[in-house]
């Protein structure tokens, strides 16, 4: 073998060599458990007698069956938190990326800023803040502004405002990201061709902007949707989501087969959803997004 | 080994506030989430691992025989050293230095054994989903003692043989000191696996200035009068095990048709509104700011909710109440037992168990403590006099006999029935 042939081979082998770390990195703590805890989910037993592999499909129908209270209301949770997450962050990465001026990073270090501290803590401060007597609503009730009965936590409005507010970071960055990148000439140029501002709007910056509007969409919605904490410090009696169900079978019941069989329906729910929404949007745009 | 009884060594004598640790909550006994649910999610991903292919687990029936326990123990010596995982704040703490325990310092002095205390359990649940890969796998799991609640995970435990059977010719105080609710208890019989370390009663907490009226009855958690201001235990044990006691079933000869009855009734309180949410252990906040006016509750957690200010009561209905204990066991390999068995013994001399009570707040196991707690009271004057009696004739520390019959355990149940319990009461706090 000549130098140059060694040279080619080796050439030819560099990407592979690149992708060796991550690629391991995927396939030990990514496609092993995944294998993993699909076995489990076709075995049957309990922790005491152990399990054995018994490929028992019907798992899965009977927890669909079972928990599908909890799996719609998930989802509805995670829609109502991701379209409450657009309304709100829509207009605050606008106005970061058209009027942020010269401060655009202290915005959007101001939005970042609430979650360096831990996820649970800030559920927990809203609990505080949210108490039926708490900072809030002790004076509004005072001054006769609302009952005395009312309350928002232990309601499923508060299980939404808190994925909401926990999730908004999510939205907030793509979208920012996607409004970051529309050129101001376009605008200059449809100002020109007399559109007015709300064409602007209409059929420049939001057609621009709708990959980041994609891309925060998944993002706040698949998180928000498997979450369980939120609704366990800020839920009530009727606000049980698919994560707490999954944690219970796990932890609390040792049913590890259970747990694995609703883990793998709430990952296929969300992946259909997911390669739905993006036929329907166009899978161009998201690669455009993630190579932003 | 047998530790001597020291009587010449005094108790350290501290703040009365830090002294009996009020100034603290003792944070997450159960279940939560709020950190530990979180933890408990890299544990749960670590065990999802380890429970591929487990098979067969099964060891043991129940009890042990004496052929184990002198198998077990047999060449097995003191090594100077015991690892004990436990609880957070339930271990008494020095008055200038709360990384130094007293009663440990006592024992160290008295064994030559020095210990290792680790406050790493927060919940049962999770702690057992950490440890449950290396006990499967018939390792040391770091700890040669545990501090674990009876109930599923205690009998799992017990029934996968995941636990040093105890010899007992080497726990002589445990035998002369015990209280009679910890000797012999349904969920480990004859004491072959565990001894207790403290118990707690499971009843009511309200706030006397919002509910208007003394609570007396299990049936007041049902009075429409306080819809929506009532706060149960989302928990697979307490919820079902008091609703059964308060319609006076005994929980734990209870048939699956008691249980479908009890669970009827619960869902009916949280169909009619009158549940505003099933509380794991954070039912101390609403209730002292008044979200809730009522609720299920552990004993200590009232006691130490109002050193703290709030003004609370804790009420043992008149129906019963539901008793649990946190047990000390031994791990089968773990590293150092015959320490962990010299610790069992130790802590069950009653000056030990008064230092001990001093500072925790629930029901100790040795009643002897009580004359030991009034023995250090008689050497003071002032407040930390009046404290310590107060202490000592706590009901809630110190539980009368009467008191204690009416107290229920949680039904052991075997894989079959543990399913079907789930089943039932799971849906209920879990809609």
């Amino acid at each position: 073998m000549g130098p140059s042939n060694l040279r080619r081979l080796k050439a030819a082998a560099t990407p592979y060599f690149l992708i060796l770390p991550g690629g391991l990195w995927l396939v030990i703590f990514f496609v092993v458990p995944m294998v993993v805890m699909l076995s489990i989910s076709l075995q049957t037993g309990d922790l005491v007698n152990g399990f054995s592999q018994t490929f028992h499909f019907v798992s899965y129908w009977d927890a669909l069956k079972t928990y599908h209270v909890q799996f719609l209301r998930s989802l509805e949770y995670g829609a109502a938190a991701t379209i409450a997450g657009l309304v709100m962050a829509y207009p605050m990465a606008y106005w970061i990326a058209f009027h942020g001026g010269t401060r655009k990073s202290t915005y959007l270090f101001l939005i970042l800023l609430p979650f360096f501290v831990s996820f649970v803590i800030r559920t927990v401060s809203w609990q505080f803040i949210l108490a039926d007597n708490g900072i809030l609503f002790s004076h509004l009730k005072d001054w006769g502004l609302l009952p005395r009965d009312f309350h928002v936590l232990a309601t499923s409005f508060a299980v939404v405002a808190g994925l909401t507010y926990n999730f908004l970071p999510f939205m907030v960055l793509p979208v920012y990201v996607a409004l970051e990148r529309v050129d101001p000439r376009l605008l200059e140029a449809a100002t020109d061709l007399y559109a007015n501002r709300r064409d602007v709007f209409v059929r420049v910056v939001l057609p621009l902007s709708l990959p980041g509007v994609f891309a925060g969409v998944l993002l706040t919605f698949v998180p928000a949707t498997s979450d369980y904490v939120t609704a366990s410090i800020l839920g009530g009696t009727k606000t049980t989501m698919i994560g707490n169900i999954i944690q219970t079978t796990y932890l609390t019941n040792n049913d590890y087969p259970t747990a694995a069989t609703l883990s793998f329906v709430l990952m296929a729910i969300l992946l259909l959803g997911v390669f739905s929404y993006a036929k329907a949007l166009g899978t161009e745009d998201v690669l455009e997004v993630a190579g932003a | 080994v047998t530790v001597r009884n020291d009587p010449g060594t005094p108790l350290p004598i501290a703040d009365p506030a830090l002294l009996r640790g009020l100034t603290q909550r003792r944070m997450g006994r159960r279940d939560f989430l709020r950190l530990a649910g979180l933890s408990g999610g890299a544990a749960g991903a670590a065990a999802v691992l380890a429970a591929c292919g487990v098979s067969g687990a099964k060891k043991n029936t129940g009890g042990s025989t004496a052929d184990a326990v002198s198998t077990y123990w047999a060449g097995k010596t003191q090594a100077g050293r015991l690892d004990f995982a436990s609880w957070p704040l339930y271990m008494d703490v020095a008055a200038n230095n709360k990384n130094d325990h007293p009663s440990l310092d006592l024992f160290t002095k008295q064994s030559g054994i020095k210990v290792n205390y680790k406050e790493v359990i927060q919940d049962v649940d999770s702690f057992f989903g950490t440890i449950q890969p290396s006990l499967a796998a018939n390792q040391s799991i770091g700890y040669d003692l545990l501090v674990i609640t009876n109930g599923l995970v205690l009998d799992k435990l017990i029934a996968l043989g995941y636990l040093a059977p105890l010899d007992h010719s080497k726990l002589p105080t445990f035998a002369k000191n015990a209280s009679p609710s910890v000797v012999n208890p349904s969920y480990d019989p004859k004491n072959a696996y565990t001894v207790a370390w403290q118990s707690g009663l499971t009843g009511i907490g309200y706030d006397p200035k919002r509910t208007g009226r003394e609570i007396t009855s299990y049936e007041d958690l049902f009075d429409p009068k306080f819809k929506g201001k009532v706060g149960m235990f989302g928990d697979n044990e307490d919820l079902p095990t008091l609703a059964l006691v308060g319609m006076g079933i005994k929980p734990e000869t209870a048939t699956p048709d008691d249980w479908r009855k009890a669970a009827a009734k619960l869902k009916k309180q949280r169909d009619d509104g009158i549940v505003r949410k099933y509380y794991s252990q954070d039912y101390i906040d609403p209730l002292s700011k008044g979200d809730i006016w009522i609720s299920m509750a552990w004993s200590g957690d009232i006691f130490q909710a109002n050193a703290s200010g709030a003004n609370l009561k804790f009420v043992t209905p008149k129906e019963g109440s539901v008793i649990w204990t946190d047990n000390m066991c031994i791990p089968f390999h773990a590293a150092h037992p015959v320490d962990a068995l010299t610790y069992m013994d130790f802590v069950y001399q009653p000056t030990v168990a008064a230092m001990l009570a001093e500072y925790i707040d629930y029901i100790t196991p040795v009643p002897g403590a009580k004359e030991a707690i009034l023995a250090d009271a008689a050497k003071l004057t002032g407040a930390d006099a009046t404290a310590l009696r107060e202490l000592a004739t706590d009901p809630l520390i110190f539980p009368s006999s009467a008191e204690l019959a009416k107290a229920h355990r949680y039904q052991v149940l075997n894989a079959a029935q543990e399913k079907e319990w789930n089943s039932i009461f799971e849906p209920i706090y879990q809609a």
